[in-house]
This record gives C-alpha cells, sequence and structure tokens, in this order.
C-alpha cells in the first residue's frame, strides 16, 4: 500500500497511480495539467479571434465558424481553464495550509476531478462530431434554441458533467476546511488563501444548481420536446438568462476570490510583512461573497425588467466596490513600508492592482444602468471582464504558477525567463485590452464575425490583435520555462522562496505522501512566520508520532465519471431525428444505437457507484515505525544540507 | 478513525455514532453543504414553474384550477410526513444500538416512501389522460420538470434506504454503518421538507 520511495516506476504503474489517486497533491497535477491543456486550446482560440478581426472584411474565418470560435473559447477559458487552474493550486496548497493530512472527502475529489475531464473532453468532442456550440458562452435561449445540429447540445452536456465535479469539489472544500484544521488553526488564523477557497467553494456550492437547471431546461426544450422556452406554447426565454446569471455573476468571483487569495499570500510573503487588515480582508471576502448573489441582473439592464428592478440592481452592483476597495487598500498597505523583493509572482502582483482597478472601474461605469444602454453588447464590456478575468485571474494563476511551482513539483522555474514571460505578458495584456474601450465607445458590437472598413476601427484592431500575439510569445516562453524546469530537475529543499510564512512552506519538499508526520499546532496567524521570529523556525507537534489512517486508492471514480460520458453520447444522439425535439435536432438521421449507448452509460456509472456503497473501505493505517523513520532520514538529510 | 466494531457492547455505544469519526463528522458536514445546494436547485424550479404557471398555448388547454385534487395531495403529504417520522424512529434506534427495530422502521419508511410514489404515478396518469403533459405546454413542462424531479428524488432515496437495509442486514450496526444510515435520514427529511414546499406553492396556491 505504501509509496515505493526511491524506486523508478514504469510509465504503466505511473499512469494507474494517478488513474486511481485519491491525494489531493497528485490531483492537482492532474487538475494542473487538464486545465493548462485546455488553456492553451482557449488561447489557440482567442487567437484565431484576433486573426479574424485583425483586419476589416476579413474572411479567414466564415461567420458561423466565428460563432462556434467565440463560443468555445469563452465556455473553456471559464470551465475549462480558469476554475480548474484554480482548483489545483487549491488542491496542491489548501490542505497544507491548514495541516491536514487530506482533504475531507478524497473519493469525491478524484470523482470531481475526471468529471471536469470527461466534461471537457465530451464538450471539445463536437468541433469532430459535426459542429461546436454557436450561441456564445452566455448560451442565450432565444438564439440556441434555434441553433442547428448538436453544437448545443454538446455545450449542455458537457457542461452538466463538468459541472457536477465543480460542485462536488466545493463541497469537498467546504467540509474540508470546516472540519479538516489542525489545532490551533481558528478560522481567524486561516491563511488568506484558505479563506478566500473557503468562500469561492460556498459560492459554487450555491452558485452551480441554478446553472444544473437552467441547462436542463435546454436539454429538454432542445431534445425531448418540452416547452420552458418556446414562446408559443407559452414559454419564456428571459428566464435562461436569469438562471443563467444567477450562475453567471457568482461565478466571477468564483474566479476572482481564489485569486484575490493568490495574491495576498503573495503580497504579504515578498514584502516580508504580515497581511495588512486581515480581520478586513476576511470580512471584505465574505461581504463580496454574499453581494455575488445580489447583482445578477445587472447583465440584463436592456433586457427590460424596469426602473425599478435596474435601480436596486444598479446600487447593489456599485455597493459591492466598497469591500473590493477595501482589499486594494490593504494590499498597498501590506507593501508600503515592506521591504520588497521582486520576484516573478509579486511582479504579476504589482501589475494586478492597477489593472484590476480599472475593470473594476469599468464595472461601476457599467453598474450605472442608463449608461449601460450604451455600453451593452459592445467592445466595452470585452474590455471590462478581460481586465477583471486576465487582469486579475489570469494574473493570479500565472503568478500562483511560478509561486507554488516548488510545492507541486519539487523544482522551481527560472527567475529570469520568468520576468521575460511576466514583462512581455503585461505589455501584451494592455495592448490587447485597452484599445478595446475605444472600440466599444465607437460603437464596435461585439460577437461580430467581421466589420467594414471605413469606420475607425481599423488600428485600434490592429492594435489589439498584436497584444494578443505578444501574450500567446509570453506563455511560450513560460511552456519553455516548464520543460527546461522539468528536464534538468534540480530539486530544491524546504521553504525554497526563503520567506515562507504559512503552514505550506514549512513542510518537506517534497511532501510526504501523507503530508504531516505529525499534526501541527498553530499558534497564530502566519504559522511558519511566528515561529521563524518567536521559535526555532519549527512547527510544532500537537501530539507524538502516531499512526495515520489513510484512504485507499480507487479506479471507481474514473469508471463513474467514463459512465456519464458514455451515456452524455447516447442521451445526445437519442434525439436525433426524434419527432418531438426541436426542428434543428429533428431533421437530422435517427441513430438508433444511441438508446443502447445511453443505457451502457448509465449502466456503468450505477454499477460502479453501488460497488462503491456495497463495499466497506475501511483504508489503511501507515505504522508509527514507517513515520519515525521518515523523520529521521528528513533529519540527516537536512543536516547533511548545513 | 475509531475501530469499526459490529455489536459494540451498549455500554460502549457512543451518544452519536453517525459522528464518532472523522469520516462520520465530515459525511455530515459535506451532506449538509450539498442539501444547501439541493435547496437553491429546487429553489430555482419553484421559480422556473412560478413563472410559467399556467402558461398554456390556447384556452382549451387545462390550468392549475382545473387540474389539482387537494384531496390526493393531502394523502400524498399523509404519506411522506409519516415516513419523515418513521426514519427518525429508524434513527432513534440506531442511536440505541438497536439494529433489528432500526432495520424495520426503515422499512416502513420504504413502504410509506412508495405509496407516496405510487400515488404521483396515478396523479401522472390522470393528467395525462386529461391533456396535460410534459409536451403540451410551457405550463406542462414546468409542472412535471418540479414535481418530477422531486419524485426522482424520492425514487433515489428508496433505492439508497432500500440498499443500507439490504447491505447492513449481515453486518449490522457500527459507526460506519450508523453514518450511512444518519446520512440517508437527512437525506430523506430534506425531500419531505421539499415536498411541504410543493404542497403549499404549487397545490395550494393553484387551486385558490
Ligand atoms: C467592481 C466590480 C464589478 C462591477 C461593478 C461589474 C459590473 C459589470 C456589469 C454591470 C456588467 C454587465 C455589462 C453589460 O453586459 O452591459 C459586467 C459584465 C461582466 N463582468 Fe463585471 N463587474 C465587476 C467585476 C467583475 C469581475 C471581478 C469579474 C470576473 C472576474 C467580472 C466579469 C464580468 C464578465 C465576464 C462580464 C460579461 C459577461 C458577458 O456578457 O459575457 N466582472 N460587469
Ligand atoms: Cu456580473
Amino acid at each position: 500500500m505504501a509509496q515505493v520511495k526511491g524506486k523508478k516506476a514504469g510509465f504503466g504503474a505511473v499512469l494507474w497511480d494517478y488513474l486511481t489517486t485519491v491525494d489531493h497533491k497528485k490531483i492537482a497535477i492532474i487538475y494542473l495539467v487538464a486545465g493548462g491543456f485546455f488553456f492553451a486550446l482557449g488561447g489557440i482560440e482567442a487567437m484565431l479571434i484576433r486573426a479574424q478581426l485583425a483586419v476589416p472584411n476579413n474572411d479567414f474565418l466564415s461567420a458561423g465558424l466565428f460563432n462556434e470560435v467565440i463560443t468555445m473559447h469563452g465556455t473553456t477559458m471559464i470551465f475549462l481553464a480558469a476554475m480548474p487552474l484554480l482548483f489545483a493550486f487549491m488542491n496542491a496548497v489548501v490542505p497544507l495550509q491548514i495541516g491536514a493530512r487530506d482533504v475531507a472527502f478524497p473519493f469525491l475529489n478524484s470523482l470531481g476531478v475526471w468529471l471536469f475531464v470527461f466534461g471537457g473532453i465530451f464538450l471539445n468532442l463536437s468541433w469532430f462530431l459535426g459542429g461546436a456550440p454557436d450561441a456564445g458562452w452566455t448560451s442565450y435561449a432565444s438564439l440556441s434554441i434555434a441553433s442547428p445540429g448538436h453544437g448545443i447540445d454538446f455545450y449542455a452536456v458537457g457542461l452538466q458533467i463538468a459541472g457536477a465535479g465543480t460542485l462536488i469539489s466545493g463541497i469537498n472544500f467546504v467540509t474540508t476546511i470546516i472540519t479538516m484544521r489542525a489545532p490551533g488553526m481558528t478560522y481567524m488564523r486561516m491563511p488568506l488563501f484558505t479563506w478566500t477557497t473557503l468562500v469561492a467553494a460556498i459560492l459554487i456550492v450555491f452558485a452551480f444548481p441554478p446553472l444544473t437547471i437552467g441547462v436542463f431546461l435546454l436539454m429538454f426544450d432542445r431534445m425531448f420536446g418540452s416547452n420552458f422556452f418556446i414562446v408559443e406554447a407559452g414559454g419564456n426565454t428571459i428566464i435562461w438568462e436569469h438562471l443563467f446569471w444567477i450562475f453567471g455573476h457568482p461565478e466571477v468571483y468564483v474566479l476572482i476570490l481564489p485569486a484575490f487569495g493568490i495574491f495576498s499570500e503573495i503580497f504579504s510573503t515578498f514584502s516580508r510583512k504580515r497581511l495588512f487588515g486581515y480581520s478586513a480582508m476576511v470580512f471584505a471576502t465574505v461581504l463580496i461573497g454574499f453581494f455575488g448573489f445580489m447583482v445578477w441582473a445587472h447583465h440584463m439592464f436592456t433586457v427590460g425588467l424596469g426602473p425599478t428592478a435596474n435601480a436596486i440592481f444598479a446600487l447593489a452592483t456599485m455597493a459591492i466596490a466598497v469591500p473590493t476597495g477595501i482589499k486594494i487598500f490593504n494590499w498597498i498597505a501590506t507593501i508600503w513600508g515592506g521591504s520588497i523583493e521582486f520576484t516573478t509572482p509579486m511582479l504579476y502582483a504589482l501589475a494586478f492592482i492597477p489593472s484590476f482597478v480599472m475593470g473594476g472601474v469599468t464595472g461601476i461605469m457599467q453598474a450605472a444602468a442608463p449608461a449601460d444602454y450604451q455600453y451593452h453588447d459592445s467592445y466595452f464590456i470585452v474590455a471590462h471582464f478581460h481586465y477583471v478575468i486576465v487582469g486579475g485571474v489570469v494574473f493570479a494563476l500565472l503568478a500562483g504558477l511560478h509561486f507554488y511551482w516548488p510545492i507541486i513539483t519539487g523544482t522551481m522555474l527560472s527567475e529570469k525567463l520568468g520576468k521575460i514571460e511576466m514583462v512581455i505578458f503585461f505589455i501584451g495584456f494592455h495592448c490587447t485590452f485597452l484599445i478595446q474601450h475605444w472600440l466599444g465607445l465607437w460603437g464596435m458590437p461585439r460577437r461580430v464575425f467581421t466589420y467594414l472598413d471605413g469606420q475607425g476601427y481599423n488600428t485600434a484592431n490592429m492594435i489589439s490583435s498584436i497584444g494578443a500575439a505578444l501574450m500567446a510569445i509570453a506563455v511560450i516562453i513560460l511552456l519553455i520555462n516548464i520543460i527546461k524546469t522539468l528536464v534538468k530537475n534540480e530539486k530544491v529543499g524546504t521553504d525554497p522562496w526563503g520567506d515562507g510564512r504559512t503552514l505550506e512552506w514549512s513542510l518537506p519538499i517534497p511532501t510526504p505522501y501523507y503530508n504531516f508526520a505529525n499534526t501541527p499546532l498553530i499558534r497564530g496567524i502566519d504559522a511558519l512566520a511566528l515561529e521563524k521570529e518567536e521559535g526555532d523556525g519549527t512547527i510544532p507537534a500537537a501530539g507524538p508520532v502516531e499512526a495515520i489512517h489513510m484512504p485507499n486508492n480507487s479506479f471507481i471514480p474514473f469508471m463513474i465519471s467514463f459512465g456519464l460520458f458514455v451515456a452524455g453520447f447516447g442521451a445526445l444522439y437519442f434525439a436525433s431525428g426524434k419527432p418531438w425535439a426541436i426542428d434543428a435536432v429533428a431533421n437530422l438521421p435517427e441513430k438508433p444505437w444511441a438508446l443502447y449507448v445511453l443505457i451502457a452509460g448509465l449502466a456503468i456509472t450505477f454499477i460502479s457507484m453501488g460497488v462503491r456503497s456495497w463495499k466497506d473501505d475501511l483504508g489503511y493505517y501507515i505504522p508509527k515505525e514507517e513515520l519515525e523513520a521518515d523523520l529521521r532520514e528528513l533529519e540527516a538529510r537536512e543536516r547533511g544540507a548545513k | 478513525m475509531a475501530e469499526i466494531r459490529y455489536d459494540v457492547p451498549n455500554e460502549q455505544w457512543p451518544v452519536h455514532p453517525e459522528k464518532a469519526t472523522l469520516e462520520g463528522r465530515n459525511k455530515f458536514v459535506g451532506f449538509w453543504t450539498f442539501l444547501a445546494g439541493e435547496t437553491v436547485l429546487f429553489a430555482s424550479l419553484f421559480a422556473t414553474y412560478l413563472a410559467l404557471k399556467d402558461q398554456v398555448p390556447s384556452q382549451e388547454h387545462l390550468v392549475a384550477a382545473d387540474l389539482y385534487h387537494l384531496e390526493l395531495a393531502f394523502v400524498m403529504t399523509m404519506f411522506l410526513l409519516t415516513s419523515s417520522l418513521t426514519s427518525v424512529f429508524a434513527v432513534y434506534h440506531m442511536r440505541n444500538n438497536n439494529f433489528g427495530k432500526m432495520q424495520l422502521w426503515l422499512g416502513i419508511t420504504v413502504l410509506l416512501g412508495a405509496g407516496f410514489l405510487a400515488l404521483e404515478i396515478y396523479e401522472f396518469v390522470e393528467y395525462v389522460k386529461l391533456g396535460h403533459t410534459f409536451r403540451s405546454s410551457a405550463f406542462g413542462s414546468a409542472f412535471y420538470f418540479l414535481i418530477g424531479t422531486h419524485g426522482f428524488h424520492v425514487i433515489v432515496g428508496l433505492i439508497w434506504i432500500t440498499l443500507l437495509i439490504i447491505r447492513n442486514a449481515n453486518r449490522g450496526l457500527s459507526v460506519y454503518t450508523a453514518a450511512k444510515v444518519n446520512t440517508a435520514s437527512l437525506y430523506w427529511h430534506f425531500i419531505d421538507v421539499v415536498w411541504v414546499f410543493i404542497f403549499t406553492i404549487v397545490y395550494l396556491l393553484g387551486v385558490l
């Protein structure tokens, strides 16, 4: 059961290990690799968009293909890149930050990652199976109901599978942070990344179910003959918009809050100071999470909900700027007077402040409902959300990748290449999106595949496309950096940045599979920094070394997810050619085998679930002797290093 | 994790066997979190239903006031409420380490739940005969999706509890199985609470 140490395992064994793992550290790597893959895919789609828009009257992409590319770009980036990559860091870091041996539900953790992987693959297979979805990442029903072919169905089923995984992971992190904290790790001593993960996970729990329902309505209408959005039969397409944005707005906070958390850690680490205003930061995080649910209709100002509704949602939206502002000032105050170290993560963090503030300011502009009639559906909106999502979330992902790379892989990315990458990315980002504010104000609509010559859009679009190319170059530099570092494979030791403040930096690298040989005792905020200042720099133990209970690996999560993946195809093709389906689907040739695929897929899933609940899975114990031997070896290694 | 022991002597049986292990506590918190998500799921369904209530394509199509029978809905409510009570009895006996009685009350819970389900199917069949179907109108879609999702939860709950009864038959009670039974009963209560809302928002408001 216990890991074979020091021996090189074969490729098959490693693969099997990852397919069955329930270890949060390995699941983090799966999230990182799969999320990174989808990030590259979404990036390629972005390049296609910018290539098409670089010059007027371009026919590089056809109108229909353009719609598919923008839809898949948005959907991929939000659901399959940004969120999974954040989950990668949550998995890699949060259990270590709170002194836990693993997450609360290791089995569900594995189920969550495989559902995401299979959902993502499902969604992207649409490219090869008759065309991708083409109604935008928001997939408004009035548009998506009429979309021909199965594209939208791939969107619906794929999101349903991936979304289930996200919900499961959300529940898992809520539970983990509530129940698995080490002795002394009170709520008000939790590092900010843990706090933001907790609030983001709660948002997931409350925000994903409305999406699930909305997507079900869409699936039923398109494939099973219901009438939720069919106006002739009494349906109402605005229901989709509400459900989507009740999910959609909290979703943007699901993305940005963990990003805030990562930056908070980076600021205090590389300013070598405690985070300024810790409790205000926690309070602001919770408040943002709370407000996040009361502003969804700011995406629907032009729908016609009426002046009262618009006014209420406008005010609520503007109110969110207050806790966000609190955070900005606290970060600045953290840097203020600190002894700053300009590492790559810190450079990203410093660049984040002005970039994100610009996105926040345009957000407030849009929150003024009458003004939003001017901005809505123009490039101004595109500029706004890329300033917050790229300037906030993607900066945080890149910063986090450099920052936490040693914890995840045991090596250190090149700082030189990292800084080059950061500078190019930063310039490319502003070059791409700053000018889009003006494009929007000049009247260029979003989601239109080309524009005419002589409208004054040419130069600005070209600038924007050049910026996009710069960002692509930066990502390629990052890839080169990663490959070089992995090939060199120079291992680093504990606390590789030298300034680690929180518990995760106190652990040996590579982290043992049981994380903490001794349950740690937490004496205050920034546990490691505290021990460095007041003690001998090591975290005290809460008790003597004892045998550790561990969960067994399992292949069942993979099978459950695979079953749903198969069933998804069955459900999707089952509707082809059926008279009750929407015209766009009913016109397709009938697929008699689809029903059997559906049944087979569900059978795989349910049998796997049955096996899981039927067998007692009691896990195993790591004997005390093994832990003590590990500790001795570690001590010897450290003495050797000195 | 405490050792898994079946046939624990009564004096060693914990007051809250379902929360005696770390796994049990995790399950408890995790499942409540899941139910929070389920609450929003049903809230979305209720909102959809209210938005589409009585939205039908033509004058001939039946609407809520023509269809609903409070008597039937009331009997269904009684079945489900009673089954919630019997599941409380089951958990009570679980806490007292009385395996046989726990199994018995779980069995009664399943029977009552099945009775509820039978009545629901009867109701659906009647409506379909009257032309009120999933595909006949937006109202129909919303009605069947809301009630059907609840019904689906009932089916899942029935299968779940039945499987628990069977799988534990030879095992007996331990802190491991107690956590499983407790989780299932939480789920069953949740389904029951949702039904109370269905009764008021769908049926009571429907006939008014
Ligand atoms: C001060 C905070 C913010 C305010 C006041 C704000 C306000 C708004 C408003 C009013 C819109 C709708 C504009 C329209 O469509 O006419 C909007 C769109 C959007 N915002 Fe924000 N926002 C804020 C922060 C954020 C953050 C932090 C994110 C993401 C991390 C974000 C992501 C988005 C996205 C993705 C859209 C466009 C969705 C679409 O139509 O495709 N916003 N924002
Ligand atoms: Cu919003």
